[in-house]
């Protein structure tokens, strides 16, 4: 039982970041249409950010974080601006065609800069667990927890209550008509777009402390974050926060019950089994954003 | 001696109800063997909503449409379109980066079907086939008048080639009635009036003729018989004289703006 | 491809081990054409059929592990005591068994996979082959796992009345690999100016109006796809015969990444595009690695597919032959499909 409690605590800190993977995702994918293969080389360069800032510059661990995710944003933008909008109005296959170079054309920037060896950040929390009860949690596995739980909230508020979070869902519901009411569709894209990014980013700056970082980690990622957006529903923020939790309990159990070497399987299996039994997601209100 | 001409489509009663809406009621008429019968009627008449009925994209709440004595209710469109019942689409009627020469041979498709294996393997029945399509193809470019355009794509060409394009790949199907779908939209008066003796040749070939348009003239100088709608149910019907001078038609269209004849 | 041509092309092809003496290029230029063939059996279903699988190097590893498999014999415990035990067979019949075994998931995937559209279907590919991936890293009773299949037999040719032919130098290879991608290309080119390839273009232009044509959007997806993945997995059966080891690296998603830009750089939908894509991605890695790490490659192969995306869309060979269409006065487009011209050309 202590071992399932055990599965449980993992899994919340998990499914905090996948959320936060999966809500940039679905954001993009909903609003823009566009099959990010970015997704996952932001969330790598999210993590090595808070590498290179905290073991190299030296830079309080907490103040790398919104590093990271700034730098996020800003990476995202570009990708928007050169490359995705010279080709709006493109058919959707030329446009993944195009995320995929830029992945490949990335990650092996990254593969060349930073070398294959894999590389751990230096964390400010003691080694010792906190423990409660019959689970123990690592102090960093907490603050992981609760920062995401931060940035999913301040997303949901950013999309549910200001101007910009209107304009995005209305921009989602019918693209001509919010652009008849004035809203600046370009801008739309290039913010979703940018704060798509920036979620992936501060995922891979939580997560690679608590693993160790290469290049090829956000390769897995992106994929979980499809098969969170698929589950979830495309556009759905809620759909996607609890599907960043089912992902993650998914895999917690899978680990634990049947193999390790299954658990990345989840994500692909999850992706597969409802596609094709029901390819709405799981949460089929999908009109809506937020 | 005449024999009296048969009845190759009967609407029997159509209605359909959306919730509350009703968009047609009892609509009743003919189109008999070889006939050109236009259904027009201002917009938002319920002319779409019908034509949509006969060809088994919408299922009616009431009545049955039936084709040479088969009823069509609940018939799939392919079904519909076995019977020798084709339809044009209005808008993407053709396969844009294919040749108009291409664009024919890929509409007939159900002429002459070929086992895979004979069609790689080159065996006779399949070049033969082949050969057949490359024929009627020709022809059919020959019947449009579009054979100086044969190798340009097809989404290069005007929206009233298209049309053209598109009736073409409907004959393709050897259909023995065929149902336009609002086919001069987009043409201007020349292009208009081809597709008026193109319409009357391919009557003469004994195919039966049902479309919907708004065009007046083109409405008048091709009908043999004219069916109004206005709010879903018919108002008049009857040869393009009558219908020119009928009170009600003409009440109709003055309500939405003066009727050109 | 007008057959004058094709056939000097062939007999080009065919002289190289004659003249060429280096045999670190004679290997690349066997496992380029063995990519050449999987990268046409891609083209088929993206350039085609207008389906993007990202999952095609699936099928490649599918008929790679099957045939070597086949050839090498196997004994899987299952749960329960039993055993599945396996004696070896002769290459020829796994090549058999590859393409076969190939194309029934190419069927089972296409069956499926279809249901989803667009942008789903590509996610549902690219999962597909990541757990067959992890399958074959996983499931090591079978596989061997991380540690790969090694030994695999070279393919024997059975010559009746002689014995048989063991291809196992570098020229017998590179022939075998030529004849083999002859007539890939050959068949698909026969099936592209079919009646059935002409269901395949209506289905990519405009689904709505094929369906009105009559044409059966299912099974023309299906059976693209089943004969896409048959002849992927020949391709792999002929790498797994070469290079005589493989592990499930071959299953790796930057293979199909590979396969992707020879199509898309060489001209999806036309039948010389992925060779000549192929040549040119096979072989530069050749060219490249005294001056570039393969890191620093795939930096600029990213780029490569991302301008040619920009500024030549449709990929080299349709763009040339628009060239020289342009300088014709006739009235007959040349263009990119084949069966436009040569078709016209013979009938009308």
């Amino acid at each position: 039982m202590s071992e399932f409690l055990q599965h449980l605590v993992n899994m919340l800190v998990l499914g905090g970041t996948y959320a936060l993977l999966g809500i940039g995702l679905t954001l993009i994918f909903g609003i823009m249409n566009v099959v990010n293969f970015t997704h996952g080389v932001l969330y790598t360069f999210g993590a090595y950010i808070m590498f290179i800032v905290v073991n190299q510059f030296g830079l309080n661990f907490f103040l790398a974080l919104p590093v990271a995710v700034i730098a996020g944003w800003l990476l995202g933008a570009a990708v928007e601006l050169i490359l995705l909008r010279p080709l709006r109005g493109s058919d959707i296959d030329t446009t993944m065609l195009v995320m995929i170079g830029a992945w490949i054309a990335m990650q092996s920037g990254t593969l060349w800069i930073w070398g294959g060896v894999a590389k751990s950040v230096a964390t400010p929390f003691p080694d010792e667990p906190l423990v409660l009860g019959p689970v123990s949690v690592a102090w960093l596995r907490l603050f992981v927890l609760a920062a995401a739980a931060l940035l999913i909230v301040a997303t949901y508020l950013l999309v549910n209550r200001t101007k910009l979070g209107s304009a995005m869902r209305a921009t989602f519901q019918d693209q001509d008509t919010a652009s008849l009411m004035g809203v600046n569709v370009d801008l739309i894209y290039t913010s979703t777009f940018a704060i798509g990014s920036s979620l992936a980013a501060a995922a891979g700056a939580l997560l690679g402390p608590v693993y160790v970082i290469f290049p090829q980690m956000g390769d897995l990622a992106a994929v979980k974050a499809f098969a969170i957006v698929i589950l979830g529903g495309l556009g759905n923020i809620t759909g996607a926060v609890i599907g960043g939790f089912m992902l993650a309990l998914a895999e917690e159990l899978g680990a634990g019950y049947v193999s390790s070497g299954y658990r990345d399987a989840m994500g692909f299996l999850i992706i597969i089994a409802v596609l094709i039994f029901k390819p709405t997601g799981l949460f089929a209100r999908s009109e809506r954003v937020g | 001696m005449m024999t009296a001409p048969t009845i190759a489509l009967k609407v029997e009663q159509v209605a359909i109800r959306f919730g509350g809406l009703v968009a047609l009621s009892n609509l009743n008429f003919t189109v008999r063997e070889g006939e050109i019968v236009s259904l027009i009627g201002p917009n938002g008449a319920g002319k779409t909503t019908a034509f949509n009925v006969i060809t088994g994209f919408l299922g009616p709440t009431h009545g049955t449409v039936s084709y040479r004595g088969t009823t069509l209710n609940g018939l799939k469109p392919h079904e519909i379109a076995d019977l020798g019942l084709i339809r044009t689409f209005q808008r993407t009627s053709v396969f844009p980066n294919d040749t108009v020469y291409d664009n024919l041979m890929i509409g007939l498709h159900r002429q002459g079907r070929t086992g895979l294996i004979e069609a790689i393997l080159g065996l006779p029945r399949a070049r033969s086939s082949e050969r057949k399509a490359h024929q009627r193809a020709g022809e059919l470019l020959e019947w449009i008048g579009l054979n100086r355009r044969a190798f340009d794509p097809a989404g290069s060409l005007s929206y009233g080639e298209q049309r053209l394009v598109g009736v073409a790949l409907a004959l393709a199907a050897e259909p023995s009635m065929l149902l336009l779908d609002e086919p001069v939209s987009g043409m201007n008066a020349s292009e208009t009036q081809d597709f008026v003796e193109l319409v009357r040749k391919i009557r003469s070939h004994g195919v039966t003729i049902l479309l919907v348009e708004h065009d007046m003239p083109m409405v008048m100088s091709v009908s043999d018989r004219i069916v109004v709608l206005n709010y879903g149910r018919i108002i008049a019907e009857g040869p393009p004289e009558v219908i020119r001078n009928d009170p009600a038609v003409i009440e109709a269209y003055l309500g939405q703006g003066a009727m050109h004849a | 491809m007008r057959s004058g041509v094709a056939i000097l092309t062939v007999a080009a092809f065919a002289s190289v081990p004659l003249w060429l003496r280096d045999p670190y290029l004679l290997n690349a230029l066997i496992t380029t054409g063995i990519f050449i063939i999987a990268a046409m059996s891609l083209n088929l279903l993206l350039g085609f059929t207008g389906q993007l699988s990202l999952g095609h190097v699936a099928f490649f590893g599918i008929g790679a592990y099957t045939s070597a498999l086949t050839s090498l014999g196997f004994d899987v415990p299952l749960p329960g005591g039993l055993h599945v035990v396996h004696d070896p067979w002769p290459p020829i019949a796994g090549f058999a068994l590859a393409v076969v075994i190939a194309g029934l998931c190419g069927y089972f995937v296409g069956r499926l996979s279809f249901r989803v559209r667009g942008a789903y279907f590509v996610i549902v590919t690219i999962s597909f082959a990541e757990v067959v991936r992890l399958v074959a890293l996983n499931w090591v009773e079978l596989t061997q796992g991380p540690l790969a299949l090694n030994n695999i037999p070279s393919i024997a040719l059975p010559l009746p009345g002689f014995g048989e032919l063991v291809l196992r130098t570098k020229l017998q290879n590179y022939y075998l690999v030529l004849a083999v991608a002859v007539t890939a290309y050959a068949l698909i080119s026969r099936l592209v100016n079919s009646h059935f390839g002409r269901a395949m273009r209506g289905l990519m232009e405009n689904e709505a109006l094929a369906i009105s044509v009559g044409i059966d959007v299912t099974r023309t997806l299906t059976l693209a796809a089943v004969i896409s993945a048959a002849i992927a997995g020949a391709a792999g059966s002929l790498y797994a015969h070469y290079i005589r080891i493989i592990d499930p690296e071959v299953f790796a998603f930057i293979n199909t990444v590979t396969m992707v830009i020879m199509v898309i750089s060489g001209g999806k939908g036309s039948l010389a595009g992925p060779v000549v894509g192929g040549l040119i991605f096979g072989l530069m890695p050749v060219f490249l690695r005294p001056i570039m790490t393969p890191e620093a490659q795939w930096i600029a192969y990213g780029g490569v597919l991302i301008v040619i995306l920009f500024v030549l869309p449709r990929g080299i060979v349709p763009s040339l032959m628009q060239r020289f269409a342009k300088g014709r006065k006739e009235v007959r487009a040349v263009g990119p499909v084949a069966f436009s011209k040569s078709s016209a050309e013979e009938h009308a």
